[in-house]
């Protein structure tokens, strides 16, 4: 679906431009800003409360932020500042180009409906209208997620937590977007399950040429798939870096507390 | 007679009613929001068809009422007489002769004309409500026409029933712009939507009204490898030899035997009177 050129390559997916979220006189995000370019994973980590929830939610035009323009290159016009864009064709990229993975699978799943039906949603809200064909990419890409496409029929809620998120990527993914936004992806899920849905993100991520902007507290999701890493505190942006060199070399003082705070088996 | 205005309703509500028709008629398929009243009937009754009616109403007109198809079941009865005691207005059991028919689940099988008005009671008129209970969600999905939720039902029944199974109630789009409950008419009245005729839909307890005016486009909603089909029993009424009209099937005894019968009653004696007879019908006395 797109093909990165070189040429594209050079201007940024999404330049987030002193981004701030207010609730009340309480900070959620200040002044944030940075460039996504294509094919690139941006981990955003802090401690609970730190405003990283709040800054995914902004960037994703789920809160209005109070100021600051987060501008993405959209296939069709360049790059727009979806903060002021209208609302339908906010919604509308919000079902195309970007997706949205919640902590909690039941959050981003109609639990009511099929696993097929909850991939073919997607396809479904931007004209799909051959039966085959929808339940055809169901099927592969539930593969692609690793279920097995007996399952096709069952509903959500017989799934484990695994394969829950596991179904919440692939309905995401069946679109092609280009951005993905993560929220605690791994969240809730057991160590063994969190490095099985680590390798297939990072299989996704690399195969089709996402890009991907992952909050988490977790530094070894963010060691694994980011590229780039912000330390969030308080609502600002304390640090910022390859991921490699920040959690080798942290400069911040919280940061450093955050790298020493990892457990060591 | 006196003791009430005519139709029941006084004049501030029918006109209130009235503008809403209006903007319903001028927005096919769009649900206006109503001021709806507390009517001597409880909720499920056809207390939104019943507003509609009484709004529409004037003295010259000629009503019937039917329930599932049939002039002579209790809702039908109960409605038609209210409107008797208090509009006095003339009723009629024949479809032909009526300028107002309020229904219940069902369009006539006598092709209606632009002088007929007729008015469906609804119980739901949110197309996507089992789908988003949230209101302030399907509003939105409305305004932006996002309608692919709609579609998403349909999978479900041909994914667990190998067919669309949507039997009644089957959605349909508007003049290719709004998606609209047909209210449960079984879905082989569908292709009828699009008839001379005014059609508005009240929704009582839903407090919603929306119309459509006389020969607007309304497709039924489907895949392209399924597509959409009008279904009925197959068998011809037992009773006037029908084939093309929807049948209610009658259980008869414990053994098993069972009879199909017109659902309209009014085309059923019409065609009777003509002299079709069925497999258990007498010849017209």
């Amino acid at each position: 679906m797109s093909a990165s050129t070189g040429e594209q390559d050079m201007t940024p997916l999404m330049q987030v431009k002193a981004l701030t979220k207010m609730y009340g006189h309480r900070i959620g995000c200040k002044n944030v800003s940075f460039d996504l370019y294509p094919g690139e994973v941006m981990g955003i980590v802090g401690e609970s409360g730190s405003g990283k929830s709040t800054l995914l939610n902004a960037m994703a035009g789920h809160h209005a932020p109070d100021c600051g323009e987060v501008v993405f290159d959209t296939r069709a016009d360049g790059p727009v500042d979806t903060c002021t864009m209208s609302e339908p064709a906010r919604r509308m990229l919000g079902r195309t180009d970007w997706a949205f993975v919640h902590q909690h699978a039941r959050d981003g799943l109609r639990m009511s409906v099929s696993a097929g039906g909850n991939i073919g949603e997607r396809l479904m809200a931007v004209g799909g209208r051959h039966y085959g064909e929808i339940r055809d990419q169901a099927a592969d890409w539930l593969g692609r997620v690793e279920i097995s496409d007996s399952r096709i029929d069952d509903r959500p809620s017989d799934f484990s937590g695994g394969m829950q998120q596991r179904l919440q990527i692939a309905r995401n993914l069946v679109t092609g977007p280009r951005l993905v936004f993560m929220d605690e992806p791994t969240g809730g899920l057991d160590v063994s399950v969190q490095a099985r849905l680590l390798d297939l993100l990072r299989s996704l991520v690399r195969e089709m040429g996402l890009s991907a902007i992952i909050v988490t507290h977790d530094l070894a999701v963010v060691r694994l798939l980011a590229d780039r890493l912000m330390v969030m505190k308080d609502g600002y942006v304390v640090e910022s870096g390859l991921t490699d060199q920040v959690l080798d070399d942290p400069q911040h003082a919280y940061t450093q507390l955050l790298v020493s705070s990892v457990l060591q088996v | 007679m006196s003791d009430y205005n005519f139709a029941y309703l006084d004049e501030q509500t029918k006109r209130m009613i009235r503008r809403a028709i209006l903007k319903g008629l001028a927005v096919p398929g769009y649900q206006v929001p109503f001021a709806s009243r507390e009517m001597p009937m409880p909720y499920g009754w056809g207390t939104g068809g019943v507003q509609v009616t009484a709004a529409t109403l004037v003295p010259e007109d000629s009503l019937k009422v039917i329930d599932q198809g049939a002039d002579d079941t209790t809702n039908a009865v109960s409605i038609r007489k209210f409107f008797e005691r208090t509009a006095g207005v003339a009723t009629t059991e024949e479809t032909t002769k009526a300028s107002v028919i309020q229904t219940r689940h069902r369009i006539p099988e006598a092709e209606l004309s632009e002088d007929q008005i007729l008015v469906y009671q609804v119980p739901i008129p949110e197309p996507l409500r089992f789908l988003e209970p949230r209101e302030t969600e399907t509003r939105k999905m409305h305004s932006l026409e996002e309608y692919g939720l709609m579609h998403v039902k349909l999978y479900e029944d041909i994914s667990q029933h190998g067919d669309i199974a949507t039997a009644y109630a089957y959605p349909v789009k508007v003049e290719e712009r709004y998606v609209m409950d047909p209210s449960p008419i079984p879905k082989f009245d569908n292709p009828k939507l699009e008839m001379a005729a005014i059609q508005l839909f009240g929704a009582g307890r839903e407090q919603r009204i929306y119309a459509l005016p006389p020969y607007t486009r309304v497709v039924s909603l489907d895949f392209e490898d399924y597509p959409f089909e009008a279904t009925k029993a197959d068998y011809p009424c037992d009773l006037c030899a029908a084939e093309d009209s929807y049948l209610d099937e009658v259980i008869l005894d414990d053994a098993g035997s069972r009879m199909f019968v017109c659902s309209d009653t009014d085309y059923c004696r019409s065609r009777r009177a003509e002299g079709h007879v069925g497999r258990l019908g007498e010849e017209a006395a």
